[in-house]
Order: structure tokens, then sequence, then C-alpha cells
């Protein structure tokens, strides 16, 4: 079975993907699931390690908190550009964050979080130390920003991907 | 008098996708200002951000309801758009922003803090000397 379909759920998005696109028919299915196995076979080829995702659950919580971030963030640094930033008292700021998460679907995932909200800008992660340098738009207090991505986004990911 | 295509939407379709595409291109043009004013490399970083999320969001979201009226079914394409914008815009900003930081903590620029930095800052008088001759060899 895993031979067959390496990523399952890949495999289903891409179906999925295709009849949106297409209209719906039985040869579009078809057609579809081929398309869906095939790029399952070469992404196995790419990527040999299979993501473990445990529970699907804590992702789903973590989209619908993740919506809510990124509106929130963008009403601030909309607010932030119409003001030039709380006029000229904005502080911009490098900021190290020691991450527990090893997974490297996960990491991606809160790349991804990251860089979609406006305000943090994922620069770089050190695989060895664990620590990420993010870049904030207007830093208030370091450690409100440590405990919001750590309580708010690292342990959800890792009970995921646990 | 001629109506349009568009006159012929109702006002609770209308109303609505008028008002999101609205806060999108609004969100756009934001961000493009953002983009303009700001003036470190960093901070300009995050204005575009405000296009790609919320903005993109909005002016779909409008895009979905006037033509699924339009069209009687509805219509999900621009989830698909809005799938390949969420998953590819963090990999041209990281690789924007790991090169500008790559860049800046071997060079030991001002901007970053200096714990950052890769190397120990070089005096400066011996600083210029020392960088010049091996410029000329390449």
């Amino acid at each position: 079975m895993i031979r067959l379909i390496p990523h399952p759920l890949l495999s289903l998005a891409l179906v999925f993907m295709w009849l949106l696109l297409t209209s719906f028919s039985l040869g579009h299915l078809v057609l579809g699931a081929m398309l869906g196995l095939v790029i399952g076979w070469i992404f196995r080829l790419l990527e040999p390690e299979r993501p473990k995702l445990r529970r699907i659950w804590p992702l789903v919580k973590l989209s619908g908190i993740v919506a809510l971030d990124i509106l929130r963030s963008n009403i601030a640094v909309a607010r932030l550009i119409l003001t030039r930033g709380r006029h000229g008292k904005r502080r911009s700021e490098f900021l190290e964050v020691p991450l527990e998460l090893k997974d490297p679907h996960a990491l991606a995932l809160l790349a991804m979080i990251v860089t979609a909200t406006p305000g943090t800008a994922w620069l770089s992660h050190d695989m060895d130390s664990g620590i990420l340098i993010l870049h904030v738009f207007d830093l208030v207090e370091e450690d409100d920003w440590r405990t919001l991505i750590h309580n708010r986004y690292e342990t959800l990911l890792m009970e995921a991907f646990g | 008098m001629s109506t349009t295509y568009l006159e012929t939407f109702p006002w609770w379709i209308a109303l609505p996708a008028a008002f999101f595409m609205v806060v999108g291109s609004t969100l756009a043009l934001l961000g493009t200002i953002g983009l303009w004013q700001l003036k470190s490399f960093y901070d300009r970083l995050h204005a575009p951000t405000l296009v790609s999320s919320w903005g993109a969001a909005a002016i779909l979201i409008g895009s979905v309801l006037l033509f699924s009226w339009g069209g009687s079914r509805l219509v999900i394409h621009e989830l698909v758009i809005g799938v390949f914008l969420l998953v590819t815009t963090p990999i041209t900003l990281m690789m924007v922003g790991r090169a500008a930081l790559y860049r800046d903590r071997v060079a030991g620029s001002r901007e970053l803090p200096e714990h950052l930095h890769l190397h120990e800052p070089a005096p400066p008088e011996a600083a210029p000397a020392a960088a010049l001759p091996e410029r000329k060899a390449d």
C-alpha cells in the first residue's frame, strides 16, 4: 500500500485540485487519480521521508488560530504603514527564538505561518542548535513573541507531528 | 438606457463582493506604499505580505461571490489560487531574506545586532586596506 500510494494526502489533494480546475466527470476523475498517483511516486523519489502526521485535529485548530492571527496582523501592519510607524516610534528588531521542533515538515509549516503573517519574517533557522532568527516589524516585548510562537504554534505542531 | 452585465447582480451579492474587492485592493495599495516608504531592507520584507495574505484573499472572496452568482454554480477555482499563493510566497521571501541576512552577517553590517555577526568586526583603519588588494585579484 505504501509502495503504491507513498503520499496519500498529496495524491488526494492533487485529485481534488484537478476536479476543481476542470468540471467533474468520470473521465476527469480517472485522469486526476492517475496524475495524483504518478506525482506521488515521483515525489517519493524526491522526498523519501514521509511526513509523520499523528493527529489531524491540532492542525485544524492551528489553521483557525493562524487565519485569525493573520487578519489581526494585517490590520496592525496596515495601520503602522498609514501612521508612518506610530509616528516614528515603531521599533523593528531581530529576534532569536529557540525551537524544539525537529521534524522538517512541521518546520516548513511553521515557516509558512511566520512568513504569511505580516509583521514577522522568517530569516534563518539552524538545524543543529534549533535557533530561529526572526525579523519583527514592530517589537513591543521580546518575550511575548517567544511565548507566542512557542505556545500558540509550536505546541500544536508538536502534537500533530509527534 | 442600457444596463451593463454588472448591473444585473442583486445588491446582496454586489455589496459584499464590492466590499471585499475594495478591502483587498486597499491592502495591496498599502503594501505597495509600505514597500516604497520604508527604509531598511528587512522592514521592506513585511509590506508585501499584506498583499499576499489578506489582500489576495479578499479579492479572491469577492471573485468567488461574483462568479458563483454569474455562473449559477459554486466557483471555487480561487481556492487553488489561494493555496498556491500561500505555499509559494514563503519560498521567495525566505530566499531573499536569508540571502540578505547572510550578506549582512558576513559583512558585519550595522543593521544587525553585533551578536549575529559571523566574524569579529575588523578595526576600522585596517579593514579597507586589507580588503582592496583581494578585490583586484578577482
